[in-house]
């Protein structure tokens, strides 16, 4: 019977061992969030919020990379384009150029522009200073606002990248505006 | 797959009778019948929503249904086939031979084993059900990727409740496994003795434990971003829709392992017997699982090759998924080497046994083919993985399922299936599933994506052939039941040792399995 | 190295003469472009690697299957084990895969080389069209939107289908022939997918990101695509029209679809 009864103890120490192992890999799920977070971040895919520094202002004179302006709405009734398409640049420059954005519509709208890369890749070496992207936009009724992004290209870029694309896209915060009640959107 | 626990020996059965009999059962033979039972009406179910599928594709235009719920079939075949069908039928496997392969009078936790099975019908009623409800059933792929999944109506939400549920049940089926196999074993039984199945199981069982919870993580995520304003995957608060796509495949291309590795243990058991030799390389054999189950955690991105990560990232990835080729090509060499100068006899088992090898040989190619990340660029949503797929899954999963079924029938029933209408379901099975999938490489390579419900002229021939095949396959699986319910009837007497040079613990036991089975533990030599 | 380095060999010099014959019905479409041409001879260098490995697996299994019979008075041999064997067949297949391995890392690294392009075009993908802009070299500026032409008749079989049923759109994308062409992909709402399969393109569009991929085709020509990712109930209907044309054509087109759009704005 001791047989048994210590059969059933191993039996139970090792059910909760397992447990543990299953609620630790739900975790572990979650935790990939912030990890697959940190790996955007590091790889400069993802980052969005806040102002890079300049590690090297050096400016490399013999490479010129062309860089495009891209801009794109999401469920906004917004207008957003930037001021010009193409900048050809030296790494290390600081450069700034200009987006425009206007609300359409007859009432105040919040809105959070996300920037992307193409190449992924490059997004790790485009040091922004300054962004409209670092805050939250309101835009008043009709409004029509020229906004700044200024950055510089890190000098670290690969050689093999010589175009890159910079792009953002306008969401709508909802919940700022979302209490109001939706009324047919009378444009400019 | 089949009722079959012998009624005769009631008088080692003591308990509720009828209908309680089974609710409040804690035999594992008991629970290893209903997992196989409720596997094989999901696999129906699942069979009637993939011919629908086919009925709509039988030609070009839309003819039988409308595309919204020609997405909800292709998504509800995914989930009940993958969750409903083959995993459970595994299950089912486990309960009833392990305990019997090692020697154990039981599973280790009989009662949490009687939970794990009844959570199933469970799920599945949610699931099934949410086809009535409004909006209908999930739509949006079996992968259920954001932001698509976050569109969708209530029917998601019931669907991502069912896989928590039948995530809980395989978790618990799983540690029950664990356990029962490392405390369990009959004296003498050292690892490097149990029989091959055992061992396959044992690597499954940790894959579960690993990636179900992760699993869980994710559609918790989904649940969230739908309904308590998160943004995991929404780019508009700082998420990531492929975020989503890493998480699901980390669990995924485990998934996928662990469809397979109980499917090698079954083959593994049934060549030796019928080849009279015992299996080649039986330690290869073991690493070989086991390095595939590593690797499985490491390749998850190959599903994801057109989202554009960078190329470092699809070399590793490239890199990573060939080599899982090595190791399954070393268990297809192990088990042509156990063939090798056998004495050979094909019966059913065996039939389906050396099926499995050559048609599930042909998916590890064209899986080969797809880790290529450049063609896989070309090939990716494509027919051609619906081909590949299936090739590893029905051929694969399903047929190694069927030579399971067959090779132990007369140790849960004590008959001898009928060998000529099971070689019938064979070969039917055999040619009808070619019919159906081998054109569907060439739909893809010449470029006709996956769940549309309707396509290009050029595709029209080779569509109306595989609509053609799935019936054929579909009415095959008919066959089954009536070799089950004439197994179950009558027929010839199964002798304990009901293969010629079956060799294990389970042939020493008499067929029919009696209720109760090494309530002594046996000496294993 | 040296049997896989064999094989890859033979494999490239049958693959010589078996592009000229390339049909779409059996295998990839005809490659309009460098990298759909570099797919197309991976593709078949694997499959021929694969078809002998098949043949020569398959050929000793079968062969044990009719000599190795009970029926035939074949007596089991007790073998069960054979480390060298193991470890043969083990190293092997490793040679074989970096063979394999080689050629396609260097199309990878090809792929990804966006830089530098004359024309770039972004892709965005709504439920269920695709919209174009052209945001950089000649035709800068136009945007459209592209639809799916197929009449509802055919869908529904009150009409007989077209030739190009559900491959035909309202307003192709137009390129030069000859020319870099980049496209960026992103979508309005859910994931969508780009896809030519004769220019050996396919790009995930993604809501909020863009991602990027080229091509550059070297026949005029038209080339057809679908979405390729699940986006929902008319995934099956949101195809993709490249029409490639001569630098002449396309600067006309370019003409024309700036004087209808000032002819627009006057309005």
């Amino acid at each position: 019977m001791s047989i048994e009864n210590a059969q059933r103890s191993e039996n139970r120490k090792l059910l909760v061992r397992l447990s543990i192992g299953a609620v630790a890999m739900f975790g572990f799920g979650f935790l990939l969030v912030p990890f697959y977070e940190k790996i955007c971040e590091v790889t400069g895919i993802n980052n969005l919020l806040k102002a890079d520094e300049v590690v090297n202002t050096q400016v490399d004179t013999s490479r010129l990379i062309t860089i495009e302006f891209d801009a794109n709405i999401h469920d906004l009734p917004w207008r957003f384009h930037p001021l010009q398409s193409v900048v050809k640049v030296h790494p290390g420059e600081l450069i700034t150029i200009a987006y425009e954005v206007e609300n359409t519509r007859d009432k105040p709208i919040t809105g959070q522009a996300v920037p992307s890369y193409g190449p992924a890749v490059s997004g790790q070496f485009f040091r922004k200073m300054d962004c409209f992207c670092f805050t939250q936009q309101t835009l008043e009724a009709g409004e029509r606002r020229t906004m700044p992004v200024a950055f510089v290209l890190d000098p670290a870029l690969p050689d093999d990248v010589h175009t890159i694309t910079l792009s953002y896209t306008f969401f709508e915060i909802a919940g700022k505006n979302a209490s109001l009640p939706v009324s047919g959107g009378s444009g400019t | 797959m089949a009722a079959v626990t012998p009624d005769h020996l009631h008088d080692h059965h003591h308990g509720p009778s009828g209908l309680m009999r089974w609710i409040t059962t804690t035999n594992h033979k008991d629970i290893g019948t209903m997992y196989l039972l409720f596997s094989f009406i999901m696999f129906l179910s699942g069979g009637v929503m993939a011919l629908t599928i086919r009925a709509e594709l039988f030609q070009p235009g839309l003819q039988v249904v409308e595309p919204e719920f020609f997405n909800q079939l292709t998504t509800m075949h995914g989930l009940v086939m993958v969750f409903g069908a083959i995993m459970p039928a595994f299950v089912g496997f486990a309960n009833w031979m392990l305990p019997l392969m090692i020697g154990a009078s039981d599973m280790a936790f009989a009662r949490m084993n009687n939970w794990s099975f009844w959570l199933l019908p469970v799920a599945a009623v949610m699931l099934i059900g949410s086809f009535f409800v409004p909006g209908g059933a999930t739509a949006a792929g079996w992968t259920l990727y954001p932001p698509l999944s976050v569109q969708m109506g209530m029917g998601m939400d019931l669907a991502i409740f069912a896989v928590h549920i039948m995530g809980i049940s395989s978790i618990m089926g799983a540690i029950n496994i664990v356990v029962t196999i490392l405390n369990m074993r009959a004296p003498g039984m050292t690892l490097m003795k149990m029989p091959l199945f055992c061992w396959t199981w044992l690597i499954t069982a940790y894959l579960l434990i690993a990636v179900m919870p992760v699993l869980a993580g994710a559609v918790t995520m989904i649940l969230t971003d739908r309904h308590f304003g998160t943004s995991f995957f929404n780019a508009a608060g700082g998420g990531d829709p492929v975020l989503f796509q890493h998480i699901f495949w980390f669990f995924g291309h485990p998934e996928v392992y662990i469809m397979i590795l109980p499917a090698f243990g079954i083959v593994s058991q049934i060549i030796p017997t019928f080849a009279r030799k015992p299996l080649f390389g039986y330690a290869s054999m073991v690493y070989a699982t086991a390095s595939i189950a590593v690797l499985s955690f490491v390749v998850w991105a190959h599903h994801m090759f057109a989202t554009g990560m960078p190329a470092q990232g699809q070399l590793f990835f490239m890199y990573a998924t060939m080599l899982i080729a090595v190791p399954t090509g070393v268990k297809v060499f192990n088990w042509i080497a156990t063939m090798w100068r056998g004495s050979m006899t094909f019966e059913t088992p065996m039939l389906w046994s050396v099926g499995f090898i050559f048609v599930f040989t042909l998916g590890g190619f064209t899986g080969l083919i797809c880790a290529i990340a450049p063609v896989d660029i070309q090939l990716h949503d494509t027919y051609y993985v619906v081909a590949h797929f299936h090739y590893v899954l029905v051929a694969g999963s399903l047929f190694a399922l069927f030579a399971g079924a067959y090779y132990w029938l007369p140790k849960w029933t004590g008959h001898m299936p009928n060998e000529t209408i099971g070689k019938l379901h064979f070969w039917c099975s055999m040619v009808f599933f070619n019919i159906t999938f081998f054109p569907m490489h060439f739909l893809g390579l010449a470029g006709m994506p996956r769940r549309i419900p309707d396509y290009a002229l050029q595709f029209a021939d080779f569509n109306a052939l595989a609509t053609v095949g799935a019936f054929g396959f579909g009415l095959s699986q008919l066959i089954f039941i009536v070799v089950v319910v004439k197994c179950v009837r009558g027929g010839e007497k199964a002798a304990a040792r009901s293969w010629e040079d079956a060799d294990g613990l389970e042939w020493t036991v008499p067929s029919p399995a009696p209720h109760h089975t090494f309530e002594v533990a046996p000496v294993f030599k | 190295m040296n049997l896989s380095g064999r094989l890859a060999g033979s494999g490239l010099s049958l693959i010589v003469s078996g592009s000229a014959l390339a049909q779409s019905r059996y295998n990839f479409q005809e490659p309009v472009t460098s990298v759909a041409e570099q797919l197309y001879d991976l593709h078949t260098l694997m499959l021929i690697i694969c078809a002998v490995i098949f043949v020569a697996v398959f050929g000793v299994m079968f062969w044990s299957v009719f000599k190795h019979r009970k029926s035939r008075g074949a007596v089991a041999a007790n073998f069960h084990e054979s480390t060298t064997v193991e470890i043969l067949w083990t190293i092997i297949p490793v040679f074989i895969l970096v063979g394999m391995a080689w050629p396609a890392t260097r199309t990878i690294l090809y792929m990804k080389d966006t830089s530098s392009p004359d024309i770039t075009i972004k892709a965005t993908g709504y439920q269920w069209k695709w919209g174009y802009d052209y945001l950089q070299g000649e035709g800068e500026g136009i945007r459209f939107v592209s639809n799916l032409s197929t009449p509802r008749e055919q869908i529904e079989g009150s009409e007989a289908k077209g030739e190009h049923y559900l491959l035909e759109v309202d307003n192709p994308v137009v390129v030069p022939v000859g020319k870099k062409v980049r496209i960026l992909t992103t979508a309005s709402d859910v994931i969508h997918s780009w896809w030519v399969p004769a220019f050996g393109v396919k790009q995930d569009a993604i809501p909020g990101f863009i991602r990027d991929t080229w091509f550059r085709a070297d026949r005029e020509g038209i080339y057809r695509g679908n979405c390729v990712e699940l986006c929902g109930k008319d995934h099956g209907y949101m195809p993709i029209e490249v029409h490639v044309v001569s630098a002449e054509a396309y600067s006309q087109w370019v003409a024309k679809q700036v004087a209808s759009k000032a002819a627009l704005a006057a309005n």
